[in-house]
């Protein structure tokens, strides 16, 4: 019997029971939408991620304010607060690998410009933060070096506080006070949007570090300082040298150390730990739905087979070889799976298409898994309906034609 | 004449249980070309079992069994299934069609499993041409649950001659139907044995083993009687006949 003929025989086996066939197919629609769902879903939020580990800047070493033991009292992350300006102008002169550096310190306090005032994160940086972050202006320029070598008062405001504080537009040049300190904006940040942490990124104000510490504040220590490196290769020897600048600097051992340095490399590794577990996660629910899906099939085949017994003897006894009835019930179960599995595809990229317009989840539609489901289909077809056609082929004809 | 038929000291054991069933003993038999053959017996005299031998489902335990001059004794499930395909018309008791599948495909059906890969326009054109030999071509798209059980039959015996084998083997093909059906199966029948077409038919009643040429009785799984029928009903007669009683008591018009 030819291809198309066996076909047709499948498919008019399959439309006599409709319902049947739609209830069969329903475990492997489900299963095979719900992989494709979850699949978008995880790699929507990856993705989100990776943009966020990439708008920390390129090669990247963030130093942090460790922990600090006082009379066997220990602080959190960076309650030890010992990071000084001096350390990390140290680095910068020690370290050859580094391109840029950034002191930072961050700081929260309440604003006003005319008769409008706002409470914003405030982070007091040097005049290369902009290019590590690579993050652009919209308006105005950065702040330069002498502004952070006279802790001049100019600030750079993100899109939120500008919209907050200067409604009517055109920021740039404009006064306002930070704990009555006036402050001239020299730039507007280009917006960048929430966070997946969903903070907001553009209710920020940059200062240069000099002017935060030395103006609003009166401290000496920083809060962290932000390196770049030439090269992505540099990143581990560069966050070795600045470990042991550090612990001469500051008399620590592996044990007392009093700081953090954490290079992107490992910030990516760890989302990427995340997500691979993720994955596994995913690739164990969809083994086990295309289980279920298959262990379906094979009922509902075994039940067809053995309703047909009469007619697995009519074709028999006409000539069928035993490799024809294979073929038909095998047909058959592959035709109900695939079809069940395109119909999961859609379900599944439809449902893709339309979550991120019901919830704030962002969805990346995986081509790579629509093909994996399409052939995985297709084998839990052959491979779940292998045995009950199997046995259709091996039946007597004579005890076939006289099954009532 | 040359043989179809030619079996050479058949046996036939079946292992059940503790007990070996002796089916069939030791049964030489010959059909030359268009003969029309009855084997007759009662239940349990073997005849199934050598309808099933006959018809190429079943292999003998021992002796030889040539058809058509091929020996088939030794061939395997699929050889089987081949020759079953190209030499034998099967016609059942309980006609034994695909239902929901319209008299025009249930024809073709043999015609699918015939490894010469025809077109569907040709599979079309020899299930038609079928069809009208049994006198239903005007009923092709059918199916089965639309037809009475005399038409049933007859797309049966289109199915079973559609690949136009060497013979046909009816297995009490009058079982299911009323004597008038039975009488117009037997006239389908003696119409393509005239044809040239030789039948074998395994049946119990007397009155439609009279309609063939030769009459096989079987006992034990021997074969008791063979004789040719002295005599032999003519079922367009009988017909006739059947239809002037009717008329009598005004059962037909």
């Amino acid at each position: 019997m030819n291809f198309f003929a066996t076909l047709r025989v499948a498919g008019r086996a399959l439309r006599r029971n409709k319902m049947r066939t739609i209830l069969t197919m329903l475990g492997l629609i489900i299963g095979v939408g719900a992989v494709i769902i979850t699949v978008s879903l995880g790699n929507g939020a990856k993705a989100a991620v990776e943009a966020q580990i990439a708008s920390l800047g390129q090669n990247v070493v963030l130093v942090f304010n460790g922990s600090f033991n006082r009379g066997g009292v220990r602080s959190g992350f960076g309650g030890a607060g010992t990071l000084t300006v001096d350390d990390a102008a140290a680095l910068a002169r020690e370290i050859p690998e580094i391109v840029s550096i950034s002191p930072e310190r961050r700081y929260n306090a309440q604003i006003a410009a005319g008769d409008l005032n706002w409470s914003t994160s405030i982070l007091g940086e040097s005049d290369t933060y902009l290019d590590i972050r690579q993050w652009p202006l919209a308006q105005g320029s950065m702040f330069t070096e002498q502004d952070v070598h006279g802790a001049n008062k100019v600030a750079i405001i993100g899109q939120t506080v500008a919209t907050q504080l200067f409604p009517d537009g055109d920021a740039v040049g404009q006064a306002m006070r930070i704990k009555n300190v006036p402050f001239i904006v020299v730039g507007v940040l280009s917006p960048k949007g929430l966070s997946v942490q969903g903070q907001d990124q553009d209710d920020v104000i940059i200062l240069p570090y000099t002017s935060l510490m030395k103006r609003l504040q009166g401290v000496t220590t920083l809060s962290g300082v932000t390196v770049q490196t030439a090269n992505a290769t540099d990143l581990a020897s560069v966050q070795e040298q600045i470990i042991e600048i550090l612990r001469q600097r500051h008399r620590t051992t592996p044990v007392t150390d009093d700081f953090l340095v954490r290079s992107q490399e490992e910030i990516t590794a760890a989302a990427n730990n995340t997500s691979q577990t993720m994955r596994m996660l995913l690739a164990g629910v969809a083994l086990v739905s295309l289980l279920v899906g298959g262990i379906g099939i094979m009922n509902i085949m075994l039940v067809s087979v053995t309703e047909r017994t009469r007619e697995i003897g009519i074709r028999m006894a006409v000539g069928a070889h035993g490799r024809d009835i294979l073929m038909q019930f095998l047909t058959e179960a592959v035709t109900l799976s695939l079809l069940g599995g395109i119909l999961g595809i859609t379900l599944g990229v439809g449902g893709s298409y339309v979550l991120p317009y019901f919830s704030s989840f962002p969805t990346l539609i995986p081509t790579f898994w629509i093909v994996v489901s399409f052939i995985v289909s297709a084998v839990v077809g052959v491979f779940f309906g292998f045995y009950p056609a199997w046995k259709a082929s091996q039946l007597d004809p004579i005890d076939a034609l006289r099954y009532e | 004449m040359p043989a179809i038929i030619q079996l050479e000291s058949i046996h036939k054991v079946y292992h059940t249980g503790e007990v070996d069933v002796h089916a069939v003993r030791d049964v030489s038999l010959q059909v030359a070309k268009g003969e029309f053959v009855a084997i007759m017996g009662a239940s349990g005299s073997g005849k199934s079992t050598m309808m099933n031998m006959l018809g190429c489902l079943d292999r003998p335990s021992q002796g030889r069994y040539l058809l058509d001059g091929v020996d088939v004794s030794g061939l395997d499930r699929d050889q089987l299934a081949t020759i079953r395909n190209q030499k034998i018309g099967f016609v059942f008791q309980g006609f034994n069609l695909l239902s929901r599948t319209s008299a025009l495909e249930n024809t073709e059906l043999p015609l699918m499993y015939n490894r010469s890969h025809l077109s569907s326009r040709e599979l079309h054109r020899r299930a038609s041409q079928a069809l009208e030999t049994v006198g239903l071509g005007s009923r092709a798209d059918h199916h089965p649950n639309q037809l009475s059980g005399g038409q049933q039959q007859r797309v049966a015996i289109a199915r079973a001659l559609v690949n136009e084998p060497a013979m046909l083997l009816a297995d009490e093909p009058t079982g299911n139907l009323d004597t008038q059906t039975s009488i117009e199966i037997m006239g389908v029948f003696q119409k393509l044995n005239d044809e040239g077409i030789t039948i074998v038919m395994v049946t119990h009643e007397l009155d439609i083993a009279s309609y063939t040429k030769r009459n096989v009785i079987m006992r034990d799984g021997r074969v008791v009687t063979d004789a040719p029928v002295a005599n032999r009903l003519i079922a367009t007669e009988e017909l006739a006949k059947l239809r002037e009683a009717q008329k009598a008591v005004q059962l037909a018009p």
